[in-house]
């Protein structure tokens, strides 16, 4: 029987809490060799299972540049992810994968890139992010824009930090809603359009988010010259299976889980059911 | 294809040796409708049927299913009940046939075949029968009322005789298995064969028109049917259980009381269902029942036929049967169209 829909075991060695209910695991496959060999591109999602709570896809928050461990960032919404927080290192849990398309990094080199994440949204375009500046030499500007409803609901805050302190990356941030400390730009994230200078025809954009801010932020790039195909994003279904079969992904003719979760907005907007 | 007869007298025999290659399932009469099952007697099976409640693909995608089990420190060790149990399906009609090789396109075919769809296929033998459409068959206008593959017999209806097409080399065993009561047909034969199905051709009741469908569902996929559909629809599922293209499954982990071990399983599912496109966190991607019931019909009339060349749908009469409330699968696709009085009489 092949392990198309078997998950294999997988060792959570750390954590770190990104929010209060939002936590990135660093796992590892107990098998040695599997771990070794486990490749993927960034965009890409596992299945994770949790013992005696169930399965659920998770996107791949790490770079395939940095071999061995993988991380997915949760945030608690239900009973998988309710059990995998009563979880730590040592833990076991079941991963299958990768499943989807995954972002096309080759095809984005040479190009300026502009990452625009949304709260929760950030972890997908983390492994991409990752796997660029791990080949910086490789791709033009590297823009990140980042927004979350409040200062305590942004995910990777020590690594924005480092980013945002490199030369060879501009970051900017913002919150809907600040709290006291705050001394940043309060706003939706395309209030951060007009603090960069976007490069329509030379960018791509990353969009990742809840589905409400990709919608405004797509319309807000397509009005500032981006082209559709110059806008890409991942869309969000139940992904069950994972591998085009179950049916609860199927948007027309696609399955989000086989054929994306990764589109581009000329792919999107072609997209009904 | 070799092409032989079968005297019908020597049916039973027949049967009998069929035994040797699994454990023979035939449609039986039930209080409920026609039940494909595993048969007692052959005297049990009843072939000229008109359509058994569920479809023959429950032998092949099980309502309810067993992937694996989950146990520290094993993990997740896969194991269906039942996968490896030889079965001879006697009596599939052509609809349903196609309907298989339709599910073969999702299940066995692609980039991801599912293990356990492809092993209950390789063992399965189908053996088609013949049939007479009712009020409800509509079967050529979905292209399905004559399948080539598919099936290891064939038997058509000639009067004393089966005609019996081969149609793999398992169906050749089982010709072989049984002597010399299989012989070649003869110019009658051939003439019996033609004037039954010629007249068999005139015996459907219902039409619907596949030309430019999936245009006609993008130009109306405003149209104020769906909302009246929805108004309509009980979202019970009968279409979807009932219908052999239908897939959709869902998925669950089942717990041992006071452990963390147990079987996951798969039943199937339908878009019908309100949960069906719903998300941890509250979203639901189809809210409104009109929604639910518009994919069910986009996904056979016009996704199904971008990603595999044909409609999901093979005009067996199954959703207009079990359908409570009366949704009829011609009477929908005829008012998109709009084409209202060639079915004001169903």
């Amino acid at each position: 029987m092949s392990d198309l829909l078997v998950p294999a075991i997988a060792t959570i060695l750390d954590q770190q809490d990104e929010t209060p209910d939002t936590r990135t695991y660093r796992l590892r496959f107990r098998d040695d060799a599997q771990a070794e060999r486990f490749d993927f591109q960034p965009g890409q999602f596992l299945e994770l299972s949790v013992f005696g709570a169930g399965e659920a896809p998770f996107c791949l928050a790490s770079s395939p540049t940095r071999r061995g461990t993988i991380e997915v960032t949760v945030r608690r919404t239900g009973r998988v992810t309710d059990a995998l927080a009563a979880l730590g290192p040592g833990d076991e849990v079941g991963l299958r994968g990768p499943c989807g398309n995954g972002f096309d990094v080759t095809a984005a080199e040479g190009h300026d890139l502009v990452f625009v994440g949304g709260g929760i949204g950030l972890p997908p375009l983390r492994g991409l992010i990752w796997n660029v500046l791990d080949r910086r030499e490789a791709f033009g500007n590297v823009t990140i824009l980042y927004g979350a409803r409040t200062p305590s609901l942004l995910v990777y805050k020590q690594e924005l930090h480092e980013w945002g302190a490199r030369a060879d990356v501009e970051v900017r941030i913002t919150v809907d809603r600040a709290e006291p400390g705050w001394t940043g730009t309060v706003g939706m994230v395309p209030v951060l359009f007009d603090q960069v200078d976007l490069k329509p025809q030379s960018s791509l954009a990353y969009v990742c988010g809840p589905p409400i801010m990709i919608s405004f932020v797509i319309q807000d790039l397509l009005a500032r010259g981006f082209a559709p195909e110059r806008i890409i994003s991942t869309l969000e279904r139940m992904m069950q299976c994972g591998v085009g079969k179950c049916n609860h992904c199927c948007v027309g003719s696609k399955y989000l889980c086989r054929d994306g979760p990764v589109f581009n907005f000329r792919e999107i907007r072609e997209m009904w059911e | 294809m070799k092409i032989l007869k079968l005297p019908k007298e020597q049916l039973d025999f027949f049967a009998s040796v069929l035994q040797q290659f699994g454990e023979v399932h035939a449609p039986v009469r039930t209080r409920a409708g026609y039940s494909f099952r595993a048969l007692e007697r052959w005297s049990e099976a009843c072939l000229d049927y008109d359509r058994t409640v569920l479809p023959p693909k429950k032998y092949f995608l099980p309502p309810r299913e067993t992937m694996l089990t989950y146990r520290r420190p094993d993990g997740y060790v896969a194991g269906s009940e039942g996968l490896n149990q030889k079965l001879v399906l006697f009596g599939v009609h052509a609809c349903d046939i196609f309907a298989l090789n339709l599910l073969d396109k999702v299940f066995a075919e692609g980039v991801f075949p599912d293990p356990y769809y492809r092993t209950r296929r390789r063992n399965v033998a189908v053996i088609g029968i013949d049939c007479e459409p009712d009020e409800h068959c509509f079967c050529p206008s979905m292209r399905a009322d004559f399948v080539e593959r598919g099936f290891d017999l064939f038997f058509y209806d000639i009067g004393d005789h089966y005609l019996v097409m081969v149609g793999t080399a398992l169906g050749d065993d089982m010709v072989l298995a049984t002597g010399p009561l299989f012989t070649p047909v003869a110019d009658a034969d051939i003439v019996e064969y033609k004037r039954r199905s010629a007249l068999k051709k005139t015996k459907y009741q219902l039409e619907v028109d596949l030309r430019d469908l999936p245009e006609i569902f993008e130009l109306e996929y405003g149209s104020e049917i769906w909302e009246e559909l929805g108004r309509t629809c009980l979202a019970c599922g009968n279409c979807s259980t009932s219908c052999p293209t239908c897939y959709c499954y869902d998925v669950q982990d089942q717990v041992e009381l006071g452990s963390t071990e147990g079987p996951r399983v798969r039943t199937a599912d339908t878009c019908l269902y309100s949960q069906h496109a719903a998300v941890a966190g509250g979203e639901n991607f189809r809210h409104s029942q009109a929604s639910r019931i518009k994919f069910y019909y986009y996904h056979k009339q016009r996704g199904f036929v971008m990603e595999h060349g044909r409609p999901g749908c093979v005009g067996c009469g199954r959703c207009i049967v079990h359908c409570p409330v009366g949704i009829h699968v011609v009477d929908v696709i005829n008012r998109l169209r709009g084409v209202r009085d060639a079915v004001a009489s169903h």
